[in-house]
C-alpha cells in the first residue's frame, strides 16, 4: 500500500488504462499539454501523444458526443469535464445518446464512455461553479454513477469504469484532489455497485457519499466520544444503482438512519435512500429517517453564507442527537 | 475634444490596471476568494469599446469583467466590495468576481459559463427590437468561447433577425492553457461572421484609439439597423488565466514581446510625444486613479457582509423543500 493524493490516484488509473489498451483515449479542456486542471492527467500527453490525450476546444456537448460516437465502435474514451457545472452543457449527449443508445438500438450499439468531473462547493466559486449534479445523473436510466470518497476508490472506480460496457459518470470533488490515502500497489478494480461500511456501529446509520462521508466520520467520532453514541457510517460510492441490500442491511442492524448529502434535498440521494428504506425495511425503523442536506438556494459568494448553505459535521451531530431524542 | 478623450482613456486604463493590481494583492491576503480573472494587458478593449458606446447601450460580459463594470461607471468601491463578498458590493456579496451586476448602468452581468453571454445578449437585443429602442447590446467573449455551440446559434439568430448586437471578441490567444491554433480551425475569429452574412473585422486590441475608432464604425452599422457586427480585438493577458494559474504554458519570450506592446504604456507614451497631455497632467491622472483604488479597498474592508441566505431565490420567499436541521418534525 502506498499513500498518495487523490489526484495522483486518478492519474495512475489513467496511465495504467492508457497503457493497457490502445483504444483508451483521454479528452477534455487542458488535459494534455497543460497536464489537467487538477493534474489528473499530468505527463500523459508527453507519454501517449496528442492523438490519445486530446486537448479539446470549449465545446462540451460536442466533444462529449465525439467520445460517445467513437465508443460505439470500440474506443474507450475517458472524458474530463473540467467542472461539473459545464456538464449541464453536455447533458444532451450524455442523456439522449450515451444512456439510451443500447436500448433504442435494440442492443446493437453501446456507449462505453467514462465521464469524470469535479463538482461540489469549494472555495467561494459562486453560484455557477458550485453545482452538485449527482442527483441529475442518477435520474438517467442507462447511465451508471459512482463517486469516490478517497484515493483508493478514485483509482479503482476509474479502472473499473473504463472496462465497463455501460456509460459511467464519475462524480469527483473540487476540494478532495489533495486528500491523501492508501492505494494498493497492485492493480485494483473497485466494484461499480455496492457500498462500503466505513465505520461499523450499532445505534444509528449515517449514509454519506463523496465528501459527506468525511462529515459522517467526523460526526461519528464526536458522537462516540461526547455522547456514547455508536454510529455506523455507510459509504455510498455507487449512486446508480444504489445498494438497496446494503442500505437495508445496515438499517436492519441500527434501526435508525441519517442521510448526509452536500446537495440540496429535492430529488436527491437523501430522498432516494429514504424511499429505499421505506420499501425495503420500513418496519425495522425505530424513528423516521432524517436527511442533512444543503439549503435550497444557489450558492452565494460570501464565504460565511456559502458555508451556511451546505452541511457539515456539526449538523450531522445535531441531527443524530435529534433523532435519538437527546 | 480629442484631449478630453485621451485624458479619459488614460484615466480609465490607469484605474483598470491599478484596480486589478490591488485585487491581486487582496486575493493573496485572503480577502478575496474564488476564481479571480484579471485584465492587465487587455485594457484597451474594454476602454476603447465602451467609451465608444452610449450610456443607454446594454453590456453583457464574462467572468473577466471587473474593468467593463468600472468603465461603465460602476463605482470602484462597489466592485471591490463585491470581490470582498460584502453587502455593499454591486451584487450585494452574492455574486463575487465572476458575477458583477449593475442593472442601473445597464451592465447586465458577468457570466461564468463560457459561451453563455451570446444567448443572453441576443435576448436583450430582442427586447430592444420589440420596444423600438435605439440602443444596442455589447456582448463580450473570449477566443475560447467561439467554439461553443451558442456562438454559432446566436450569431445565426442575430443575423437572421438583424438584431442590434455588437459582438466583441477579446482574443487574447488562449483558452486557459490551450493556444488558439490548438483550439480553433479558423483562428481569425472575425472571419466567422461571413458564415452568417454578418459584417466583421479585426482590430489591434493593444491600441485603444484604434479600438475606439473601429467600435464607432461598427456601432454606426448596428444602430442603422443593418444587423449585428462581429469585432475581433487582438489582445493579450499579461498574467495567468486566473490567480490559480501561473501561465507556465507561454514562453517568456512571447510574454515579453507582448508586454512591450502594453496598451497603457503605449497610450501614455503617445500622449506625451504628441503633446496631447503634459507630464504633470499624466501624473495627476495616475494619482487620482491610485486614490480611487485605495478608497475602494478601504470601503470594501469596512463594509458589512450580507447576512440572509434565502433572499432573492424567488420573487417572493417560498418554502420549497427547505427542511432546516434538525428537521422540524418532532422526534418520536
Ligand atoms: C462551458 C464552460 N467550459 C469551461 C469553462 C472553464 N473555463 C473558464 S474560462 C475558460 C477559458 C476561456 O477562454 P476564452 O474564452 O478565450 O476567455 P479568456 O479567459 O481567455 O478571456 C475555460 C475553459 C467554463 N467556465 N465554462
Ligand atoms: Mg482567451
Amino acid at each position: 500500500m502506498a499513500e498518495m493524493a487523490l489526484w495522483e490516484a486518478v492519474r495512475r488509473a489513467h496511465d495504467e488504462e492508457l497503457a493497457n489498451d490502445p483504444m483508451v483515449i483521454v479528452m477534455g479542456e487542458d488535459v494534455g499539454l497543460a497536464g489537467g486542471t487538477y493534474k489528473a492527467t499530468l505527463g500523459l500527453y508527453e507519454k501517449y501523444g496528442p492523438e490519445r490525450v486530446i486537448d479539446t476546444p470549449i465545446s462540451e456537448n460536442s466533444f462529449t458526443g465525439l467520445g460517445i460516437g467513437a465508443s460505439f465502435l470500440g474506443v474507450r474514451p475517458i472524458i474530463e469535464i473540467m467542472s461539473v457545472n459545464f456538464a449541464w452543457l453536455a447533458l444532451d449527449q450524455i442523456a439522449n445518446t450515451a444512456a439510451k443508445v443500447r436500448y433504442m438500438s435494440g442492443g446493437q450499439l453501446q456507449a462505453p464512455v467514462v465521464i469524470r468531473s469535479p463538482g461540489g462547493v469549494a472555495h467561494q466559486l459562486g453560484a455557477q461553479h458550485s453545482a452538485r449534479m449527482e442527483k441529475v445523473f442518477m435520474g438517467i436510466a442507462g447511465l451508471r454513477v459512482v463517486t469516490p470518497s478517497n484515493p483508493r476508490q478514485a483509482y479503482g472506480l476509474l479502472k473499473s469504469a473504463v472496462r465497463c460496457d455501460d456509460p459511467v459518470f464519475i462524480n469527483e470533488h473540487e476540494y478532495m484532489y489533495n486528500l491523501r490515502g492508501e492505494v494498493p500497489d497492485e492493480e485494483y478494480f473497485h466494484p461499480l455497485e455496492g457500498s462500503e461500511v466505513a465505520r461499523p456501529g450499532r445505534d444509528v446509520t449515517l449514509f454519506g457519499y463523496n465528501i459527506s462521508v468525511h462529515w459522517c466520520l467526523q460526526a461519528a467520532e464526536r458522537l462516540a466520544a461526547e455522547h456514547g453514541i455508536d454510529c455506523e457510517v455507510v459509504d455510498l460510492y455507487a449512486l446508480s444503482p444504489l445498494d438497496r441490500e446494503g442500505i437495508a442491511r445496515s438499517v436492519t442492524r441500527t434501526h435508525r438512519a441519517v442521510i448526509v448529502e452536500e446537495a440540496e434535498a429535492p430529488c436527491g440521494v437523501g430522498a432516494e435512500v429514504m424511499a429505499i428504506i421505506d420499501e425495503e425495511c420500513f418496519y425495522e425503523l425505530d424513528a423516521p429517517p432524517l436527511r442533512v442536506s444543503a439549503r435550497n438556494v444557489p450558492i452565494p459568494y460570501n464565504r460565511t453564507l456559502e458555508r451556511a448553505a451546505i452541511p457539515n459535521a456539526d449538523e450531522v451531530v445535531a441531527a443524530v442527537l435529534h433523532l435519538l431524542g437527546k | 475634444m480629442r484631449r478630453d478623450l485621451i485624458r479619459q482613456f488614460l484615466y480609465d486604463m490607469l484605474l483598470a490596471r491599478l484596480f486589478e493590481q490591488a485585487a491581486a494583492e487582496q486575493y493573496l491576503q485572503g480577502r478575496i476568494g474564488g476564481f479571480l480573472h484579471l485584465y492587465p494587458g487587455e485594457e484597451a478593449v474594454a476602454v476603447g469599446t465602451l467609451r465608444a458606446a452610449d450610456p443607454g447601450d446594454y453590456v453583457v460580459s464574462t467572468y473577466r469583467e471587473h474593468v467593463h463594470a468600472l468603465v461603465r461607471g460602476t463605482p470602484p468601491e462597489a466592485v471591490m466590495a463585491e470581490l470582498f463578498g460584502k453587502a455593499t458590493g454591486c451584487s450585494r456579496g452574492y455574486g463575487g468576481s465572476m458575477h458583477l451586476f449593475d442593472a442601473e448602468r445597464r451592465f447586465l452581468g458577468g457570466y461564468a459559463i463560457v459561451g453563455e453571454t451570446f444567448p443572453v445578449a441576443i435576448g436583450v437585443a430582442y427586447w430592444l427590437r420589440l420596444n423600438e429602442e435605439p440602443d444596442v447590446v455589447l456582448c463580450y467573449f473570449g477566443d475560447g468561447a467561439v467554439n461553443q455551440g451558442t456562438f454559432h446559434e446566436s450569431l445565426n439568430m442575430a443575423a437572421l433577425w438583424k438584431l442590434p448586437v455588437l459582438f466583441v471578441c477579446e482574443n487574447n490567444r488562449y483558452q486557459i492553457g490551450t493556444e488558439i491554433h490548438r483550439h480553433s480551425a479558423v483562428p481569425e475569429v472575425w472571419r466567422r461572421a461571413c458564415a452568417y452574412g454578418m459584417e466583421g473585422r479585426r482590430v489591434d486590441g493593444m491600441d485603444v484609439l484604434a479600438v475606439h475608432e473601429a467600435t464607432r464604425e461598427a456601432l454606426r452599422h448596428v444602430r442603422e439597423g443593418k444587423g449585428p457586427f462581429l469585432l475581433e480585438c487582438e489582445t493579450y493577458r499579461f498574467r495567468g488565466h486566473s490567480m490559480a494559474d501561473s501561465g507556465a504554458y507561454r514562453s517568456a519570450l512571447e510574454v515579453a514581446e507582448l508586454r512591450a506592446r502594453d496598451p497603457l504604456e503605449g497610450l501614455r507614451r503617445r500622449a506625451l510625444a504628441e503633446g496631447w497631455l503634459g507630464e504633470g497632467e499624466v501624473a495627476e491622472l495616475e494619482r487620482r486613479a491610485r486614490k480611487a483604488v485605495q478608497a475602494a479597498v478601504r470601503f470594501a474592508e469596512q463594509s458589512p457582509p450580507p447576512t440572509e441566505l434565502h433572499r432573492d431565490v424567488y420573487a417572493q420567499p417560498l418554502d420549497v423543500y427547505a427542511p432546516e436541521i434538525p428537521a422540524r418534525r418532532a422526534a418520536p
